[in-house]
Formats: C-alpha cells, structure tokens, sequence
C-alpha cells in the first residue's frame, strides 16, 4: 500500500486555493491527475513521488546521483569486482536458513 | 533520469551482491519492515542471490495484514446498509472478516466499490448526493496525508455525505513492539523509505540508542534494496549502530512538514490492535474529535462485539520474523489467494502473497 512511483510533471491543471493544486503527471507516458497539495514547489519538468494520487516528495536528481557515486566507490574500496564470479555462483546457491 | 530503470540495472545489482559478499563474516537476520519491499526482495530473486550469512525477515510493514478482523467486520457493516457507498483500495476486498469478506457483500449486492485514490471518494460523494460514501481509510504514515487532505477537501466543499472508517497505524510504535519481543532477533532493520518521506528519520534515533540497532532508511527497488543491506551489513560488521539514509532522493531527514501539518489536522494519535500482534499503545491514528462527522464510527454509531481473530493463520509470527510464510502448515494448501485464511496471503504486500506469487518455496525453505 505504501508504494509510490516517480512520475514526471507535465502541466499544472488545476487550482482550487493557495495550496490545492492538481497537475498532469507522466509515468513513463501513462498520464494521471495528481494532487500537488503536499508539493508546493513543483514545477513543470520536475519529478514527484506519487502516491494514492497525492505527490508527497520532490525527487532529487543530485541525491539520485549520489546513490550511484556511493555505489562506484564501495566497488573500487572492495577491488572484487568479479561479476562472473557473482553470475557462476548464484545457481548453485539454494540453500535458505 | 527517470529515477526507475536505474535502480533496476543487472549490473548495479550484482556488484551490490559482490560488494555484500566480500565484507560478510557472520550471520546477521535484517528486518525490512515494509511489505513493499519484500515483495520486491522475493519478485527481483534478491533473497537467492544474498550471502547465506544473510537472512532477511519480513516486517509488519502491510497495512492490510495489520487491520483487526473487528475493523473488516464494521466496513462489511457499513457497505452492507442500503445507501451506503464504501470505497476502498483493491487489496481489501479479499480479506477475511469474522464471517466473510467485502468481496462476498459486494458479489451479494453491496455498493462496493474499489478506487485508486481517497480524493476520489470525495468526488464520489459529491456526485451521489443521495448517498453515504465511506471511505476505509487504511494505511501507514505513507497514506496518512492523502485520507486526511480527502476530509480536509471535503469539510472545505461543504461536503456532508463522505466519511472515513479509520484503520491507521505507525512504524515506529511496531518496530519497537517487535524489538522488545524476547523471541525476536533482529539484528538491523531497513527502514520504510515511503513512510520516512512523509514522517522523516528523527523518530529513530532514540529507536537506535535505546536498542544499539542499526537502522537504514531504504527504497523499494533492488539497487535501493541491495544498498540498504549492504549498508546494514557495513554498520554490523564494524560493531555500528546508526541511523543512515540510503534512499535521500526522495527522504529528507525532517521529512514533508506540508504532510505532517495535514496528518495532525485530522488525526491524532490513538491506541490501535494489529491483526496477529495485539494492542500497542499509541500505534495509530484516529480522527480527531473536530473532525467528528467524517468519522464513520460516530457518524454510524459503529459498536460491534469483539471478535476472535482465526488461529488457523500465524500471521503474527510472520510479521514479528518469527516464522516464514512457508513454515505454516496452512500455506499453499488450506490458505491461498483465492481463499485465505489471513490478510497476509490476499495484500499486494502480504509476505505471504510474496512468497506464493514469485518464490520457489522449496528453496527459499531449504
């Protein structure tokens, strides 16, 4: 029930008072209204987290980015990169606690 | 960036799994509390691909599992009265109540209806003006907002035929619950990183001090997943117990103020009993008294005699990582989607639903 998926803003549609504002919003091309309420500071172009019709968060680009770096550099700090090695072992591996 | 193929890539994920791999020495159980994200974790084969030294618990993190037999019981209630409208998420409709289930009413004639969003059920009511629309208004932190701004919408419209059946509860209340448990063991948690969106990270710090357990607020997808577990493992390995933020593109740490203001408008903190565990104090929301004539207990005088939840299904075991779905005797073979014993086999976020949808149970349970 918690799930929440990133969509993009396409166009604000709607405004009842200052904060209730409802906008169009792209999920990979499937097109929804959104509620804007709990986003107040989001523009056309920029990406919301959508959730039960409501945007509850900006997505952050440079966060996003970050995730990425964290991850390259964890690799380089390891030097096991051997992804094959990865690959080979995961059939034979069923054992379960 | 479209902030989902990212998170999905092969590649990511098999460094992650390398990267988990090369730092493990002992065995650790890590606890992700959302039912989103084991789905996630069984649906992507992440539980295969982990280091044996790993095991992963399933949480209570599912709204639908939680929500007491008593609460179904006054939904069917309501959707069985003549002008009554009651809308609710899909994954409601299957579950069990003490005698049948919203789907059962809606099949006999009920007005059942399911929708996407609460704000619909607003314009529902608006639109059957001759009709009561009740909304079951279930859900975690992550939901909160969206059902409080459909009352605070409807109060602003002047809208008097629309109210919500209340059926909220709180992670970190539960998480403390389970942590206290003599019989649980868990040695990290992966926090619910919807749920932090909303309500932020400083409730868990004192979660982390008082229990020294490590606590990584996490995504839904299996590079977020994979990262959260590998962060996790890092703290363990090294003698931590930190609260750190793996999913920062959307979670800030003093979460969206805008939704917290919304959630304390309507709602207040109550006491609340969860399917399978039992009353926690102050472990959900119920609307506030200002707000009384959205709240359909008082609107429709709800009063039913308590009722006893089916011992047949553990789910409380399972929610409290005691047990796993397939370690019941009743999985697969007297509980199933089609007729389940228990929330915890019908909700998109059911451990259960995970493991008989996407696992291959005799090897998960090997």
């Amino acid at each position: 029930m918690c799930l929440a998926i990133p969509g993009k803003l396409i166009a604000i549609t709607g405004q009842l008072d200052e904060t209730f504002r409802f906008g169009k919003v792209s999920f990979g091309g499937i097109m929804k209204e959104v509620n804007l309420s709990m986003v107040p500071e989001a523009k056309v172009d920029d990406y919301v987290l959508v959730h039960v019709g409501v945007a509850i968060s900006m997505v952050d680009e440079e966060e996003a980015h970050k995730t990425f770096e964290y991850i390259r550099q964890i690799g380089e700090l390891n030097e096991l990169n051997d992804d094959e090695d990865v690959l080979r072992s995961i059939p034979n591996k069923t054992a379960r606690p | 960036m479209k902030y989902l193929s990212e998170f999905r890539d092969g590649a990511l994920v098999l460094k992650l799994v390398n990267d988990i791999r090369a730092i493990v020495t002992r065995p650790w159980t890590i606890m992700e509390i959302c039912g989103g994200q084991t789905h996630s974790l069984v649906k992507n084969g992440l539980l295969e691909m982990l280091p044996k030294e790993i095991t992963m618990v399933h949480g209570p993190g599912c709204p639908v599992c939680v929500t007491p037999l008593g609460i179904i019981d006054e939904a069917i209630h309501l959707a069985e009265k003549s002008n009554v409208i009651l809308c609710s998420f899909g994954d409601m409709l299957r579950v069990p109540g003490s005698k049948k289930s919203l789907l059962e009413v809606k099949a006999c004639g009920a007005d059942v209806r399911i929708i996407y969003s609460p704000l619909e059920a607003v314009k529902l009511a608006i639109e059957n003006p001759d009709k009561e629309v009740v909304f079951f208004a279930v859900g975690f932190e992550t939901t909160a907002p969206a059902n409080a701004l459909s009352v605070v919408h409807a109060h602003k419209l002047g809208v008097k035929n629309y109210s919500i059946l209340a059926s909220h509860v709180l992670v970190p209340p539960a998480m403390e619950a389970i942590l206290s448990d003599p019989e649980t063991r868990i040695d990290a948690f992966l926090a619910a990183g919807h749920v932090c969106t909303i309500m932020g990270m400083e409730e868990y710090y004192p979660i982390v001090e008082k229990y020294n357990v490590p606590i990584v607020v996490t995504g839904f997808e299996p590079v977020d997943l994979l990262q959260g577990i590998l962060m996790a493992v890092i703290q363990l390995e090294k003698g931590e117990a930190k609260l750190e933020n793996q999913y920062a593109r959307v979670v800030q740490r003093e979460g969206n103020k805008l939704a917290q203001n919304t959630i304390s408008e309507v709602f207040e903190v109550s006491d609340r009993t969860w399917r399978g565990i039992g009353e926690i104090p102050l472990s959900g929301f119920e609307v506030r008294q200002q707000y009384a004539s959205f709240n359909a207990r008082t609107k429709f005088m709800l009063n039913l005699a308590p009722v006893e939840e089916n011992k047949e299904c553990i789910s409380g075991a399972i929610m409290k990582g005691l047990k796993k779905p397939v370690q019941c005797p009743n999985f697969g073979t007297k509980c199933n989607p089609e007729h389940p014993l228990g929330a915890p086999m019908v909700s998109s976020e059911g451990a259960c639903a995970a493991y008989y949808h996407y696992a291959n149970s005799k090897q998960v349970m090997a």
